[in-house]
């Protein structure tokens, strides 16, 4: 089963892109958004891992010891804050559409009038 | 677009996603066999070249440091974003119904709760100021503690009390806050350039590792990156909430 934690990966990405298809409501929509970018979470540490290694801190561990790699841990970080800041900027835009339209569901988004 | 037509495509597309996916899988390394070259050299070099004991942080920091300048500021905007995008338009008013969000409804904080939550905001500041300035030691920095922080004030709204957490996080001085951290960052970048003459060269002594003053520009760059998420996240919150409890009115 060595492929186990892409496996998890492809499935959160498809679960998350079904609910983005399937949904009827935009809050819904943005959080299976989010369940899409946890896949890459999930797909970025898998890359790293290493068999037998430790976590890449060494202030308990000698300094010689394999560690996993850190690279792709940092890339996880800065995923996270672009999720945070893209579901920030999209339920602001979720509230505006409800403001306009009365509705949240996609379906009943009309084009914008001015 | 009707949900019965995206679901009708997503069953065309699918089967195709599936082959790729099935393609992509055949092709994998197993798992745990990774041998990147960068994480090796990285995983050699962090305590005797950077004296910094968490890696994650001496990439973040340091080593990559010009490219969280980057993801600082895709921060920043974003919240700029939110501010322009949820600001008071035509017909709306902010409108402070004093008794209403002084102590507004907000669904099931009962006293335990209230307690509860006003006791976990000492308590988020401590852990948030800890984590920020231990990041080159431990797990955490800037940005893992600057969230730590502003649940902080966020645990006032909890208690029920929004407008206790306007006035322990004035929007202004949040602003400013957030502002002053993101500048600072780019503040210690340039001081690599003024004083080594390179861009987020680290300028300053390394100290011994596993000490707290160590891994030279690394607990000052955490302190900047800590002040500006925590600023972003409650301008941000603030921001939604001022949406739900003040600003009254505006066309449908």
């Amino acid at each position: 089963m060595s492929f186990l934690p892409f496996a998890v990966a492809a499935w959160l990405f498809v679960a998350g892109l079904y609910g983005v298809v399937s949904s009827q409501n935009l809050v819904r929509t943005i959080i299976s958004l989010t369940v899409v970018q946890s896949a890459t979470y999930v797909l970025l540490l898998g890359i790293g891992y290493v068999n037998g290694a430790k976590a890449p801190i060494f202030a308990d561990i000698p300094q010689v010891s394999t560690a996993v790699d850190p690279v792709v841990q940092v890339l996880v970080l800065v995923d996270i804050v672009v999720e945070a800041t893209v579901t920030a900027l999209l339920l602001a835009l979720a509230v505006q559409a409800h403001k306009r339209f009365g509705s949240l569901d996609p379906h009943d988004l009309r084009a914008l009038q001015d | 677009m009707s949900r019965g037509v995206r679901l009708a495509l997503f069953g065309i597309a699918g089967p195709g996603l599936a082959a790729v996916l099935v393609i992509a899988f055949t092709g994998l390394p197993d798992f745990g066999a990774y041998h990147g070259i960068y994480g090796q050299v990285l995983t050699g070099i962090g305590v005797s070249v950077r004296h910094a004991t968490d890696l994650v942080t001496a990439l973040n920091f340091d080593i990559r440091g010009f490219d969280t300048v980057g993801e600082e500021f895709i921060l920043f905007s974003s919240v700029v974003g939110v501010v322009l995008i949820l600001r008071e338009l035509r017909g709306e008013e902010e409108e402070v119904h004093q008794e209403e969000s002084d102590e507004h409804h907000f669904a099931g904080a009962s006293a335990s709760l209230r307690a509860l939550a006003l006791g976990l905001v000492p308590s988020a500041i401590t852990v948030g100021i800890y984590v920020v300035v231990h990041g080159q030691l431990t797990p955490g920095g800037g940005f893992q503690g600057g969230v730590i922080l502003a649940v902080g004030p966020l645990a006032v709204f909890l208690a029920g009390r929004y407008m206790s957490m306007k006035a322990l996080a004035p929007t202004v001085l949040v602003e400013i806050g957030e502002s002053l951290g993101a500048a600072g960052y780019a503040l210690v970048g340039l001081g690599g350039l003024i004083f080594v003459g390179v861009f987020f060269k680290n300028f300053i002594p390394l100290g011994i590792p596993g000490h707290i003053l160590s891994a030279g520009q690394m607990p000052l760059a955490s302190i900047a990156v800590g002040l500006e998420v925590s600023g972003a996240f409650l301008v941000g919150w603030t921001q939604f909430f001022d949406q739900a409890m003040i600003i009254q009115g505006g066309e449908q």
